[in-house]
Order: C-alpha cells, then structure tokens, then sequence
C-alpha cells in the first residue's frame, strides 16, 4: 500500500471518526439514565437516587469532555481533508451541519453547565429539566450528522449543477434531503447502539460493585436500571437493523451483497452465517441458511437479491472486510440481545446476584456495544466504497488538491499519539472514578436541592 | 421560505461575521484566561480562575464550530480552500484545542503535583497557540494568499508566517489576555482579585502598542484594508467606537465597574471585527497577488435556495441560543466559590 494522500487522508478519517466515536455513544446513552434516575429521583424522593445521578454525572462528564474535545477535528475534517467532497456536498449538507450547532450543540454546552455545576445553585425541577435539555441536545446532534452522513450514502433531493472538475450538488428540497431514504432507519440504529452503550456502562460498573460486595444498594437500583434499558435497546437494535439491511438491498445493492458475501444474483439466496470471502475466486465458504437472504430482504424466499458480479470491479467494495465487520456487528447484537435477556430473567426472578459468572459477563459486555458501534460504522463507510457520494463522486476525486502527502503524515502521527495519550487518561480517570464509588455524602442533598420540589414535600 | 429580493449573500456574509465576533468575545476570554493561567501561583488561584470560565468555555466554543458549520453551508468554496490551504495551521489549532478542553476536565481529578502541573501547561499552551493562530489566521486573510484560477491555495505553510500575520497573531493574543483578565476580575475577589486587576492594566498596555503596530503596518502595507474608511470618512466612527471602548478600560477597572470594562472591551471587539468586515467587503478571501481569483460572497456561495433555508434555521435558533445562553450565564453570575462540584 503506498502512502498517497488518499490513503493517508482515509486512515486519518477513519481513524478520528471513529475515537470520537468511542465516546458520542456514551454521552447519549448515560444522558438517558440521567434522565431516568433523576425522574425517579423527583418521583419517589429516594435519596439513593440522587447518589446515582451524581456518580453517572461525573462519569458523563468525563465522556462528554473527550465527546466535545475529538468532534472539532471532524467538523475541520472536511475542509482540511476533502476540500472538493466539501466544495460538491456544501450546497446539500453544510445546512445540516449548520443546523447541528445552532439546535444541538448550543443546547448541550449550555445546559450541561446546569447539569455538571448547577446542583446548589437551581431547584430539583430546574435542574431535572437542564438533565433533559443535555439529553435531547445529545439526540439532536446524532439527528443532524446521521442525516448528513445517510445523504452521502443514499443522495437525494438534489440536483447536479455544472460539469467536470467543477460539477457540485445543489439542493432542490429540503426536507427531501433530510428525509433521505436511509436517514430515518439509520438514526433509529444509531440512536439504538448509543443506549446501549450507555446502558451496558451501566449494567458492567454496577455488576463490579456486586461482586466486590461494595455499595451493593446502589449497584442494585443501577443494575435494575441498566438492564431494563439494555435490553430494551437491544431488541429495537434488531428491528431496526433489519430495516437498515432492507433500505441497503434496495439503494445500495453491492453494499449488501458485500455485506453477505454474496457474488451470484438469484433466487433463495442464502444467508451465510459466518464464513470466509475468496475474493479472487469470487465465493464466500462457511454454514449458510438457503433462501434466507431472500426472506429477509424480500418477505419471500424466492424473490432474487443482487450479487456482486452485476458491479464492474471498480465499483465494488472491499468485500472480506465489509463481510466480516458486518457479521461481527451482528454476532455481537445477538450475544447482546442474550446476555441482557439473562441477566433480566434473573434479576427478576431474584437470583441474579448469586450467579458470579452471569455477573462476570456483564462486566464485561461493556465492551460489546463499542465493538459493534465500531464495526457498525466501518462496515457502513467501507461498505460504501468507493464512492463517497454514493454513485456520484468517487472517494478518490474528494481530496483536497492542495494538500501533500507530508502534510497529512504529520497530521496523522500527530493525532495518533494525542489520541493514545487521550484514551489512556481517559481509562485511568474512568477507572480512577469507578473505584472510588459512589459519594456517600451524595446521600443527603445540599443547597437548594435539598428541599423537596412542590408537589411530593 | 421564501426571503424575496434580499440579498442572502450579504446576510450571510453579516451573519458569519457575527457568529466569529461572538465567538471573539465569549471564546477570547476563556482563552485569555488560558493564556494568564500560568501566572498564578497557587493551586487554590489556578482553580478559581479554571472555575471562573468552567461552566461556559464549552458553550463559548459551540460558537466557532457553529462558525466553521455555517461557512461550509453558506461559502463552501471558502471553507474548502481555506481549511485545506491553512492545513497544517489548523490541524495545530485543533490539536491546541484539544488539550485546552482536555485539560480542563483532568486537571482536577488527580491531586498530585505533577499531574497537575501538566495539564496546567497544556491548559495555558493550548489557550496560547489557538490565540495565536486565530490572529495568524486573520492576518493572512487581511493581506490576501496567492490563489490559483479555481481557487485554490497556491502557497505553502512558511508562506502564512508572515510578519504582518504574526504581529496580528500576537495582537490578537494581547487582545485576549486583556479580555479574559477583565473578565478574571469578574470573577474573583480579595488577594487574587487585587494582582489580577494589576494585569489587567499590564494587558491594555501591551494590547495597544500591539494594536498601534498593527494598525501603523495596515495602513503603511495593507492599504486596501483601509481604502474604504478613506472613501467613506464617516466609517472612521467606528473606528472612533472601538478606541473609545478601549480608552473606558481602564476608567472602568479604576472605579470598580469590572461589568462595564468586560463590556467595553467585548465593543471593542465587536467594533474590530466590523471594520475587518467593512474593509474586505464583499471579499471573503483576497488573493494576492492575483486579486481576480479572490473567492467572494458571490462566486463562493451555495445557491439561494440553500442560503434561504439556512436563515429560516438561523431565524428560528439564534433567538433561542442567545435566551438559553444569558439564563446560563444569569444562573452562574457572581464570584467563584470552590465547592465540591468545582474543578
Ligand atoms: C451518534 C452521534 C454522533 C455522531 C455519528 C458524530 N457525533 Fe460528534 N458529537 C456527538 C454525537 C455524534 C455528541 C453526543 O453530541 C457529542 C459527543 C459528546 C459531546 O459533547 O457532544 C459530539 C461532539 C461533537 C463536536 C463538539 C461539539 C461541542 O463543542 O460541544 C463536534 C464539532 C462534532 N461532534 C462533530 C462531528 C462530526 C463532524 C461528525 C461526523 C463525521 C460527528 N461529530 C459524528
Ligand atoms: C462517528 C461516526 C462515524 C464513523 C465511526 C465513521 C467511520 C468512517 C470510517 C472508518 C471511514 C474510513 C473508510 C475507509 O477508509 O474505507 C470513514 C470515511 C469517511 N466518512 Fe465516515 N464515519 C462516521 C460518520 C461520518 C459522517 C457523519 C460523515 C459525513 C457527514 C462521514 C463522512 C466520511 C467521509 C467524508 C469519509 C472519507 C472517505 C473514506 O475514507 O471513505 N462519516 N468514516
Ligand atoms: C442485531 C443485529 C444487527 C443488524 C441486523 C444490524 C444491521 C445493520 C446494517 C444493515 C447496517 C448498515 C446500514 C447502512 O450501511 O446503511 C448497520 C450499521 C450500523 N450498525 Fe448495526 N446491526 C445490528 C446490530 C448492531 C449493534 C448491536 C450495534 C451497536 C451497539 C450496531 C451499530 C451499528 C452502527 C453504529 C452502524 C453504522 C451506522 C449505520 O449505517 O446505521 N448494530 N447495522
């Protein structure tokens, strides 16, 4: 492989994108039990539940930093980078990005001051609401890039404007844009994968206390939490993966059959379970279910799906890669579907605690939802090769003219040594955080938060 | 929507000055607060002053990134070639704002001496360079960068560190430390307060010879910086507007009024900025030496249709932004106090 600008430029995204990734999830996903706890919080008044907001605040904090601190490279990123992608795509999705800050970055960074520093300063509904306003704002940033992101992968209301070099997309209709075909399914997947990877956070830190015997009222009531919203996110996760897999057979057919490994068009295609792709021979061998392919993309078994020989080779993905990403994003979303499951049949049949093992898998599916989040969208970007814009502008004709191959090199090592140095004080603060515990002294309320709200004095 | 015969272009062109001068004045004093920051001594010091801008900084920056958002939408051209031209220029910046959002964060979660010693300098060297580079980058666009036919960059790194682009990169950082030392002042009382206001004093000065400078080399070098105001004689009352605000400084500080100074030094700005956008009118980036291949608010603009429903989304969320934003504020008005949820 030699180090072009491409490469080097596609690594460096790839690689940015995907540490900020790390941590968006997160946020998303712990703004949610933030707003759960505090809402039992107001409800019940349990002052159990005010320890747990503040412990998962001050570990939201930390995600959120890392959040904030790795996104302002890739919204840089397109200019630096992919100054002609940037000069095609402005017209159509700039607007998204635009949009991205006004609604939901301003909404976060304001009411996250409330959220992180408010506690003694507002009254418990007040600061309820800041929790919620974080949260949506959280939603709304994911809203906005996943509809930029769908836009590239399934264009659509646009027109093409000038020719050659020079050729851009300029917007016809709006809310076209925003609903493009893929948008809506894709958030609804993103948006999945972010709840339980703040959730699984949740059931992994709680199951540790379980088993240290420590804080054990805490790690229940969080346990109890965690599960109930991993698993619910887990179940949507399938329905709503399986509805992307159907928008992608429709509008990007190689990406699916790259996805499957599927080179042959027919009828009763067959869904390989997991397997090994020979791309020069042009097969995918391991244990496949004859027509299930069919059955899922089409409702009907008989109805033929696209392979990839209909594509030239240039217009094919990687397809090893593509394969086997996607498949462990699958594998993942079913043993996390299990181990949720587990855990809450368990829990509530009151046994949960004494099950070691069970409890020593769900410190550890913490890692199950990065990894998949992770696969996901490597499965998604390389799937989607090697257009940037799908079937419009190649990945190869975005670069920035401008910009030399040292230059990006620089960058790149650059980015990877502050981005190593950033997750290993990230990993020990987390850690750091989690063996100190929940505060005691989080059990009282102070300030103003201290008196009830109106309404349950 | 449908905005009728306005000029969208210049809207737009007004609306990303105003969303860059917001971030000037709420950005600069986090920044300038970063660039003191190593002046304190002492531990307790360091964390007031972290505290002073702990719950807005981030907020303060969703300004530039609005920016940087609202540039790709209205002027990709610009975007593109600036960003990808400015390569290694803002990949430094992004890495200086990295380890100031960063630090902020983990400064405080460790108690050993080392621990935070590092995350202190980073804090300081990430507020340092990013003032810097803003300044540089300013500068560059003021004196005009060699642009080919397309409108792409045709020089190289070294090419940006010009004197004239370096004098407005420090004065851009003197103008910041004077912002975040009136706003520090804001902030804190007692011992602390009483050496910050002695900066704030150190800070003027150094602003205004810097400031001099500055302006003696625009005239002298870049004239075309200035043509308008010879044109146009009444447009030197801005000018007059922005030495006043700086002039009521100091006054300010002496009589105690820190809100007054924050907001003379926040007008000064707000009135820089207006010049800088009253010279380069209706250029977005002057190329020099060929000043026809200059990217303008109108060879450099999405279409009407994009630059429309940008301002339906401007008209619907700057009111809110700009509420939610002075309720925050409002909330977290007052001297710092350490508390346990402090940094
Ligand atoms: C699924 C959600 C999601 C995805 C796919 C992305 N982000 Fe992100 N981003 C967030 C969800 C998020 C967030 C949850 O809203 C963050 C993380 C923590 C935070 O503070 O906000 C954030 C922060 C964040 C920031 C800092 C905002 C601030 O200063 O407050 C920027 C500039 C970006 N992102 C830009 C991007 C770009 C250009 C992306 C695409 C390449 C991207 N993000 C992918
Ligand atoms: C945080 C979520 C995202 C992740 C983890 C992610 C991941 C990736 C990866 C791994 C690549 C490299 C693919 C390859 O080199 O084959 C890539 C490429 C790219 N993605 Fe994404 N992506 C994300 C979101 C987005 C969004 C929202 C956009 C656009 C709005 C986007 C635009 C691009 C572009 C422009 C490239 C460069 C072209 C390329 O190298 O293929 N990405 N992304
Ligand atoms: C349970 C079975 C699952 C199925 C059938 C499934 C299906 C899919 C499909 C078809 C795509 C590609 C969409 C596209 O390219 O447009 C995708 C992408 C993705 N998946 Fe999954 N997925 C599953 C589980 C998971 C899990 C458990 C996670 C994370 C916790 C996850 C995270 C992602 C992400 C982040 C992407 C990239 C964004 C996107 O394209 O939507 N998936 N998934």
């Amino acid at each position: 492989m030699s180090m072009d600008v491409l490469t080097l430029s596609r690594v460096q995204f790839g690689l940015t994108a995907s540490f900020h990734y790390l941590y968006p999830p997160l946020s998303i996903g712990l703004g949610v039990v933030l707003v759960l706890t505090e809402a039992l919080w107001l409800k019940t008044g349990q002052p159990l539940y005010h320890q747990m907001a503040r412990f998962w605040t001050k570990v939201f904090a930390l995600t959120f930093a890392l959040g904030v601190a790795t996104g302002i490279v890739l919204e840089f990123e397109f200019g630096t980078n992919w100054a002609t992608f940037s000069r095609y795509v402005g017209d159509v999705f700039g607007s998204a990005l635009a949009a991205e800050g006004i609604f939901a970055f301003f909404l976060e960074s304001g009411f996250l001051a409330v959220l992180l520093f408010g506690w003694d300063k507002v009254s418990r509904g007040v600061h309820f609401f800041a929790t919620c306003m974080v949260c949506l704002g959280a939603h709304f940033s994911a809203i906005w890039i996943v509809v930029a992101n769908s836009w590239m992968q399934t264009p659509a209301g646009y027109h093409i404007v000038e020719e050659g070099l020079r050729a851009r997309a300029e917007i016809t209709d709006f809310w076209a844009m925003v609903f493009n075909p893929s948008a809506m399914d894709r958030l609804f997947h993103v948006l999945c994968g972010a709840w339980q990877a703040g959730a699984f956070l949740v059931v992994s830190v709680s199951a540790w206390y379980l088993l240290q015997g420590r804080h054990t009222a805490f790690a229940r009531a969080s346990l109890r939490l965690g599960l109930a919203v991993g698993l619910g996110a887990s179940v949507l996760q399938l329905v709503s993966g399986h509805r992307s897999a159907v928008g992608v057979a429709r509008y990007q057919p190689a990406k699916l059959a790259a996805f499957e490994g599927l080179y042959e068009t027919g009828p009763y295609a067959p869904l390989t379970l997991l397997g090994w792709v020979d791309e020069k021979a042009e097969t995918t061998r391991g244990p496949a279910v004859p027509g299930l392919l069919s059955l899922l993309v089409h409702g009907d078994p008989a109805q033929p799906v696209t392979g990839l020989r209909e594509f030239p080779p240039e217009d094919r993905p990687p397809v090893q890669a593509t394969f086997q990403l996607f498949h462990a994003m699958v594998g993942i979303g079913f043993g996390l579907i299990a181990v949720a499951g587990l855990g809450f049949l368990y829990f509530w049949r009151g046994s949960l605690f004494e099950k070691r093992w069970l409890l020593w898998v769900l410190v550890f599916a913490v890692l199950g939802p990065q990894l998949a989040n992770q696969c996901g969208w490597f499965a998604a970007e390389i799937g989607r090769q090697p257009w940037i814009v799908y079937g419009r502008l190649r990945t190869a004709e975005g670069l920035s003219a401008v910009v030399q191959a040292e230059a990006v090199l620089t960058s790149l090592v650059l980015f990877t040594l502050i981005y190593a140095l950033l997750f290993a004080v990230f990993v020990y603060l987390l850690n750091d955080k989690i063996q100190h515990g929940p505060d005691a002294a989080d059990l009282t309320p102070s300030g103003k938060l201290a008196l009830p709200t109106r309404g349950n004095a | 929507m449908s905005y009728g015969s306005l000029d969208l272009n210049t809207v737009w062109y007004i609306l990303i000055g105003v969303l860059f001068t917001g971030y000037a004045m709420l950005d600069g004093f986090d920044l300038g607060v970063g660039a003191l920051h190593l002046f304190t001594k002492s531990d307790e010091d360091r964390r007031v002053m972290l505290n002073a801008i702990g719950p807005v900084w981030d907020g303060n920056e969703v300004w530039l990134v609005t920016g940087g958002g609202a540039l790709f939408a209205a002027f990709p051209e610009v975007y593109a070639t600036v960003f990808s031209g400015f390569y290694m220029a803002f990949v430094l910046l992004l890495v200086a704002l990295i380890f100031r959002a960063v630090a902020i964060e983990f400064r405080s979660k460790q108690p050993m001496r080392w621990w935070r010693q590092m995350w202190d300098v980073g804090f300081a060297a990430g507020s340092v360079l990013s003032s810097l580079l803003i300044g540089i980058a300013m500068g560059n666009i003021a004196w005009g960068i060699p642009l080919d036919e397309r409108g792409e960059f045709t020089g190289t790194f070294a090419s940006l560190l010009h004197p004239y682009s370096l004098c407005l990169g420090v004065t851009t950082l003197a103008l910041f430390a004077m912002h975040g030392a009136i706003y520090a002042v804001l902030k804190t009382e007692g011992a602390l307060q009483a050496r910050l206001r002695s900066w704030v004093n150190r800070t003027i000065i150094a602003f205004i010879v810097c400031y001099a400078i500055t302006t003696m080399a625009t005239l002298l070098y870049v004239p075309h910086m200035a043509a308008r105001m010879r044109a146009h004689p009444w447009l030197f009352s801005v000018a007059l507007v922005n030495m006043l605000a700086i002039a009521n400084i100091p006054r300010a500080i002496q009589h105690r009024r820190e809100g007054q100074a924050f907001l003379s030094s926040c007008v000064a700005m707000a009135a820089l900025m207006g010049l800088f956008g009253l010279e380069l009118y209706p250029n977005l980036v002057l190329s020099q030496p060929e000043p026809a291949h200059s990217l303008t608010i109108h060879n450099a603009a999405s279409s009407p249709k994009t630059l429309g429903i940008m301002l339906t989304i401007a008209i619907i969320g700057v009111p809110v932004v700009i509420a939610y934003t002075i309720s925050i504020y409002w909330i977290f008005r007052g001297k710092v106090k350490l508390d346990r949820m402090s940094y």
